[in-house]
């Protein structure tokens, strides 16, 4: 296996009982590199993404991570191994706010000593909040407001901010601009950017294709469960894309997928 | 950040802009509801103009009816040490029947290995155990008693993190064998005669002082620490938890363990107030302990509530109980008015929900 490559997937496989949401997805993503996942609705993107993140375990299949296999027992372990993700679900806690969100989980602490009971750095996260929201350019009115209180948009925008904040060694957004205005597209779209000029590299699930020609290196459709084409940026248009999508072409070696 | 349209611009978080706070509105209704007493105590014929909480004889030290709110604050002192731990489980999502019983199973056990040797100059006529676990340190009783909540919550909060049994069906099995337990432990027989320090514990208001203490406590956990920021993750939003990293599981766990040893804390306390344990202790003291919670604004749908919102709760509750006492309110009547009241103390909180709701 050569040292550029970021993920690699192989044979990886989830039945949920009888439903074969994932199947047999051999995946490659490169250092640097943008790849969009593209698919029509229960096409198998979640299900993929959500292997890889450790949400759920996988029914077979190899995960290698920088030439690791991994296997992570929790969404907690991928994070800690450097993956950032923004959920379909978003994955926010409702009642709490801005800060409290973006460090669920991973929060400035103080007297640590103190196990479950160590003390919150409120400020160093209220601080680090209003660094990360400048940085990634995410306008939210107050953030002492519960998400409970916030738009969809405003919602989706602190789970972005959420993984823009912190550096990781692979991000992935599984829709991350499906409930949003133009403007603030375009700033999740700038987000993206901002990665990869950084040169970290990123998994983007969605719809848009515009958005995809616009910000990806390379498209992967699933169809049905299966991957069915992967295709450079270059040798491919949106005519093309849709064409895969629907089943009307099958990319040689993805034969089985049809 | 020259671009308005960009950054955060205009960003705030002082306190004035944050919502009028819930516990605010609990404080006020419990001023209307001592001032409600006071006009019946002034209006019922029967009553012959008596003051619910204000003194009526012509006294210069205090304007106080000190013998009532004594009584007041006492009542809700012991149940108040179970709500604090009732409080994080529902706010975590969950709810804990258990803990009326564990009161009963608790008192017996620890009374057990507080007894003294000597009663009047006799041998103690109560002796659960041989002469070895006579006039034992107090810290021994303490222990016991704390270990067997912590057991008894593990227990719980297993079930529920690892079994995935619902909160409500677990600890209502547990709720029948704490009882069970408490009864099979002397065959029904009361256990008493405590040694001389348990009996300091729990006596004149040092309930009060020890609900005080530990409600200041829990506060600050809940607002200041992990442990407490994670529990209102949890109750807000579980996946959302689980995918941020927290170990719900563990955690859960932890919450029901705390709710327990609380529980388990009263059970000594007011052992330790009566100087005596029976099977029969604490009844309906889940359901009072849940009552001071949800009236205090916990959300029984997890996720919100506070323990300064259960402390006044817990005073509504209490004041309510004895205001009814005070206008001669025949005690089946209570139990029904009580009912009528947590009912729609949560009917208040769907209100809130719906109306929260409608507005995002
Ligand atoms: N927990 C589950 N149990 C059973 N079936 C599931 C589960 N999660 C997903 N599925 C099924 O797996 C299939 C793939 O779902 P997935 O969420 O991966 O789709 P998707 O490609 O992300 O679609 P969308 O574009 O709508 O987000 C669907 O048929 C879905 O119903
Ligand atoms: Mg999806």
């Amino acid at each position: 296996m050569s040292d550029d490559i970021v993920l690699e997937t192989r044979g990886l496989t989830k039945h949920y009982g009888g439903v074969h949401a994932l199947n047999d997805a051999n995946f490659t993503l490169k250092k640097g590199e943008h790849v969009a996942i593209m698919g029509d609705n229960g096409a198998g993107k979640s299900t993929f993404v959500r292997q890889i993140t450790g949400v759920e375990q996988r029914t077979r299949g190899d995960i290698f991570f920088y030439g690791e296999p991994v296997s992570f027992g929790g969404p907690l372990d991928a994070r800690e191994a450097g993956i950032e993700t923004v959920f379909q679900t978003l994955a926010l806690a409702d009642d709490l706010d801005v800060p409290d969100n973006l460090f669920l989980g991973r929060e400035k602490t103080k007297f640590d000593w103190l196990g479950p009971f160590r003390l919150l750095d409120y400020k160093a996260m209220r601080k680090a909040t209003i660094d990360g929201l400048e940085k990634t350019a995410v306008k939210i009115p107050n953030i002492r407001n519960t998400i409970r209180n916030m738009s969809g948009g405003q919602r989706q925008c602190v789970a972005i901010a959420r993984t823009a904040t912190f550096h990781s060694r692979l991000t992935i957004m599984d829709e991350p601009t499906a409930a949003l205005g133009v403007q603030e597209t375009a700033q999740v779209e700038n987000i993206v950017r901002t990665l990869k000029e950084a040169g970290e590299p990123l998994i983007l699930v969605s719809h848009n294709m515009r958005q995809v020609f616009d910000l990806v290196d390379r498209i992967v459709v699933f169809r049905r469960g299966r991957i069915c084409a992967n295709l450079r940026k270059e040798d491919t248009d949106g005519q093309d894309v849709v064409a895969y999508i629907t089943g009307a072409k099958t990319q040689e070696g993805y034969e089985d997928a049809a | 950040m020259a671009d308005a349209t960009q950054g955060t611009g205009g960003l705030t978080f002082d306190a004035r802009k944050r919502a009028w706070p819930n516990e605010l509105n609990i404080f006020f209704a419990l001023i209307l509801i001592i001032f409600a007493f006071e006009a019946a105590g002034q209006l019922l014929p029967y009553m012959k103009g008596q003051s619910f909480l204000f003194d009526t004889r012509d006294r210069f030290d205090s304007i106080f009816n000190e013998a009532r709110l004594r009584i007041i604050i006492l009542q809700v002192a012991i149940i108040g040490i179970i709500a604090l731990g009732v409080t994080q489980v529902i706010i975590s999502g969950g709810i804990d029947l258990s803990s009326g019983p564990l009161v009963g199973a608790t008192a017996m056990i620890v009374m057990s290995f507080a007894q003294t040797e000597l009663v009047n100059g006799g041998p103690n006529p109560k002796a659960v155990f041989g002469d070895w676990a006579f006039d034992l340190p107090l810290i021994i009783p303490l222990i016991v008693g704390l270990s067997f909540g912590a057991f008894i919550g593990a227990i719980n909060g297993s079930l529920i993190a690892y079994t995935r049994i619902p909160p409500f069906i677990a600890t209502l099995g547990m709720f029948l064998i704490c009882r069970g337990i408490a009864q099979a432990w002397t065959r029904g027989q009361p256990v008493s005669f405590p040694t001389e320090s348990y009996s300091l514990i729990g006596k004149g208001m040092m309930p009060v002082y020890l609900f005080i203490a530990l409600a200041i406590l829990f506060h600050f956990i809940l607002k200041y620490t992990v442990y407490g920021k994670h529990t209102y993750a949890i109750g807000s939003n579980e996946d959302a938890a689980r995918m941020s990293g927290i170990n719900v599981k563990r955690h859960k766990v932890l919450v029901y363990m705390i709710a327990s040893m609380l529980a388990a804390f009263a059970a000594i306390v007011l052992s330790s107030k009566n100087l005596t344990a029976q099977s029969g202790m604490g009844i309906f003291y889940e359901l009072y302990a849940i009552a001071m919670a949800v009236i205090g604004g916990v959300s029984l749908t997890g996720g919100r509530g506070s323990i300064i919102g259960t402390v006044l709760g817990a005073m509504v509750f209490g004041v309510i109980q004895s205001g009814f006492t005070y206008i001669k309110l025949d005690a089946f009547y209570q139990l029904m008015a009580m009912g009528g009241i947590i009912i729609g103390a949560v009917v208040l909180d769907k209100v809130r929900q719906e109306r929260a709701a409608m507005r995002s």
